[in-house]
């Protein structure tokens, strides 16, 4: 029987499964472990399970030190912007040094951040960053959209021997869905087909699938049958799964919170743009965030995101070509 | 751990030997910028100068305890045993090279030899060594991390969050603060509080609430007493110390930066390439922890002048031989690159 969990649930349960699994775990961050009512610090003690300072550079690098020496350190950073902090950890140590050492060193880190918090928090608190850290070789990325995959994904962050940043998006973190009974771990670069169609392909991560799920629905009321692709890992990038979806339908819509520079979206529309540019029927259309920062006041908010009115527009758009080049 | 009055003859003669080893490797390096142009590419740091905070230091260690240096790193492994072949190939870009050409002169790694990496960005090492610590305090191995880094890195970020982390978590770390006068190309008056007030660096310590403290680096019967003090401190479980170890480098911070086809060498030490203060050098050259230990063991009566020549002859042999093997050996194939990018 399927457990019924929460997003936030999904991973502190994989968080707690692992660390009952394996000793080397360990788990630490900010305003965490704070005393010996803590329900982890309760399960696995103080040495395993810290509080730290306000001090990402040595959070970030102390993970790094300590993934060398055969511990497998999970950082909570909270928010995807501190990690900009100690960025050099991020892209510059972890994913470099094992390469520099010509493989004689692993750094199985997980750095665990929320992200995307479209809920007031503003230009320093709401952004997407993972643009920053998909082309950096020896890193990974995970950015689950459901409770399922959040576990799952957590799991095989965990058990992964190189460095990954875990993205967890703070709109899903309420949002409850099945997940699978057992060992149930989702494999890196591995792309899920959240619904199956046949008119135009979307593809989306975390918050957007949610979207685009949602503007899905209206379209096939419409009479559109749109496929939705979450690629569930940005790095490795399941590019083929999307490709072989454009090969069906024609068409992509590329869905992305992020600026459309700054977007997972502007990378997939290129490797589609070499390796998919026989198949489209149409343009690519990327609905991405504008280029402004994340304002705080609502309406201004809501204006500057992607939307299930936006994804509508554009699947129409891209599907208004289809008399012209069918 | 016993002080070093109390060390063997053998012991303080292989000190001597280690320190000898890192001049003639460091000499070596530089020449190799003279006599085989475009051999060494990119940024070399050379240890000249360190060579009694190096030994004496590392000289306090136990089996498994691990260090962890900046990317000026070529003098530890020496003393660790890896073989002075793979330091040299790997500077020399080859394959035999100790990270198989991956690396070079600022990112040298042995882990069988335990020192894990190093990094080449000022400060982010010390972050490293902490992290290394705390896996050992979690595993309970016993071991004491040994990390090094210059007076520059004791300027970053990375240095007041560890030092205050390592405090709070009691990790078994040793800070060795290496000052050796100079933050690059700049001197330390011009950039350090501490130095321009004329006080010691060791007493950003006080910062942690941790001992500090401040030794001759170049003796390196003093640096080992003061490490080891340190050492017994967070190998019983109470934390970690700052070391500040006072030497001067006797080279540049690195080869000049060149844009190629233009050549690199080591120029004259900035003391005089920039500050125009030849007595400065003069008086560090006459300070020379080498010369200075040689002497101490000859009229210690550990050894005699004959068996100092013996040593540095066989040190020259063997940094001669390591030259002649780094030179041989092949560079890596260009499809090797695609390796090791996740393991």
């Amino acid at each position: 029987m399927p457990r019924e969990m929460m997003f936030a649930e999904g991973i502190a349960v994989a968080i707690t499964e692992e660390m009952q699994r394996d000793a080397n775990v360990v788990f630490y961050g900010q305003n965490m472990a704070m005393t010996d009512r803590d329900p982890f610090v309760r399960k696995f003690g103080k040495d395993r399970v810290r509080l730290t300072p306000i001090s990402e550079t040595a959070e970030l690098g102390i993970a790094v030190g300590a993934a060398m020496m055969g511990l497998r350190p999970i950082v909570e950073l909270y928010m995807a912007e501190f990690m900009l902090v100690a960025f050099d950890e991020v892209i510059n140590e972890a994913p470099r040094l094992r390469y520099m050492s010509g493989g004689q060193v692993k750094v199985p880190v997980v750095f665990k951040a929320g992200f995307g918090f479209a809920a007031g928090w503003a230009g320093q608190h709401s952004n997407c960053t993972y643009h920053a850290m998909m082309g950096i070789p020896g890193l990974k990325i995970a950015v689950p959209s459901n409770a399922a995959d959040a576990y799952g994904l957590m799991k095989s962050a965990i058990r992964d021997d190189n460095p990954v940043v875990y993205l967890h998006h703070y709109m899903l973190m309420l949002d409850k869905c099945p997940v699978p009974d057992g060992d149930y771990l989702v494999p890196f670069g591995v792309a899920d087909i959240k619904r199956a169609g046949t008119d135009v392909t979307i593809v989306a991560t975390a918050w957007m699938v949610k979207k685009a799920l949602a503007a899905a629905e209206i379209l096939a009321k419409q009479g559109i049958s749109a496929e939705v692709i979450d690629p569930r890992t940005l790095s490795p990038l399941d590019t083929k799964t999307i490709i072989e979806s454009v090969k069906k339908t024609g068409r992509l819509v590329l869905v992305d919170q992020a600026p459309r520079h700054a977007s997972a979206a502007v990378v997939i529309a290129g490797e589609v743009a070499e390796h998919g540019f026989k198949y489209l029927k149409a343009p690519v259309k990327m609905v991405t965030a504008l280029d402004t920062s994340v304002p705080y006041s609502e309406p201004m908010e809501t204006f500057v995101l992607p939307s299930e009115e936006k994804i509508v527009a554009a699947v129409e758009s891209v599907l208004a070509k289809r008399v012209a080049a069918d | 751990m016993p002080n070093s009055s109390q060390l063997s003859r053998d012991r303080l003669i292989w000190m001597y030997t280690q320190m000898c080893r890192i001049r003639e490797f460091e000499e070596r390096v530089k020449r190799t910028f003279v006599e085989h142009p475009g051999v060494i590419r990119g940024h070399a740091h050379l240890a000249d100068g360190a060579e009694a905070s190096i030994v004496g230091c590392l000289a306090t260690r136990q089996e498994n305890d691990l260090v962890m240096p900046s990317y000026r790193c070529h003098g530890y492994p020496l003393v660790l045993g890896t073989p002075a072949r793979a330091l040299m190939s790997e500077i020399y870009q080859r394959k035999d090279g100790v990270c198989k050409g991956f690396g070079g002169s600022m990112h040298l790694a042995d882990p069988t030899h335990h020192f894990p990496t190093a990094s080449g960005i000022i400060g982010q090492g010390i972050a490293h060594a902490a992290g290394a610590a705390y896996a050992a305090q979690v595993k309970k191995t016993g071991q004491v991390v040994y990390s090094f880094f210059g007076d520059g890195s004791s300027k970053q970020g990375a240095f007041y969050e560890t030092l205050n982390m390592a405090a709070v978590w009691k990790l078994p770390v040793v800070f060795i603060l290496e000052n050796n006068g100079y933050q690059a190309y700049t001197k330390i008056d011009l950039e350090d509080a501490n130095a321009k007030a004329g006080d010691p660096l060791s007493q950003k310590a006080k910062a942690f609430s941790i001992p500090g403290v401040t030794v001759d680096g170049t003796d390196p019967l003093k640096v080992y007493d003061a490490v080891s003090t340190a050492v017994d401190r967070a190998r019983a479980g109470d934390g970690p110390s700052l070391i500040e170890s006072k030497f001067y480098r006797m080279s540049p911070h690195g080869n000049a930066i060149t844009v190629p086809p233009v050549p690199t060498q080591f120029q004259e030490h900035e003391s005089i390439e920039v500050y125009g203060n030849k007595a400065e050098f003069e008086a560090a050259k006459n300070n020379d922890p080498i010369k200075k230990f040689r002497a101490h063991l000859i009229a210690g009566g550990f050894f005699a002048d004959p068996d100092a020549k013996k040593i540095e002859e066989s040190v020259c042999a063997e940094m001669e031989d390591v030259v002649k093997f780094a030179l041989a050996s092949p560079l890596p194939s260009p499809a090797d690159a695609l390796n090791y990018v996740y393991a």
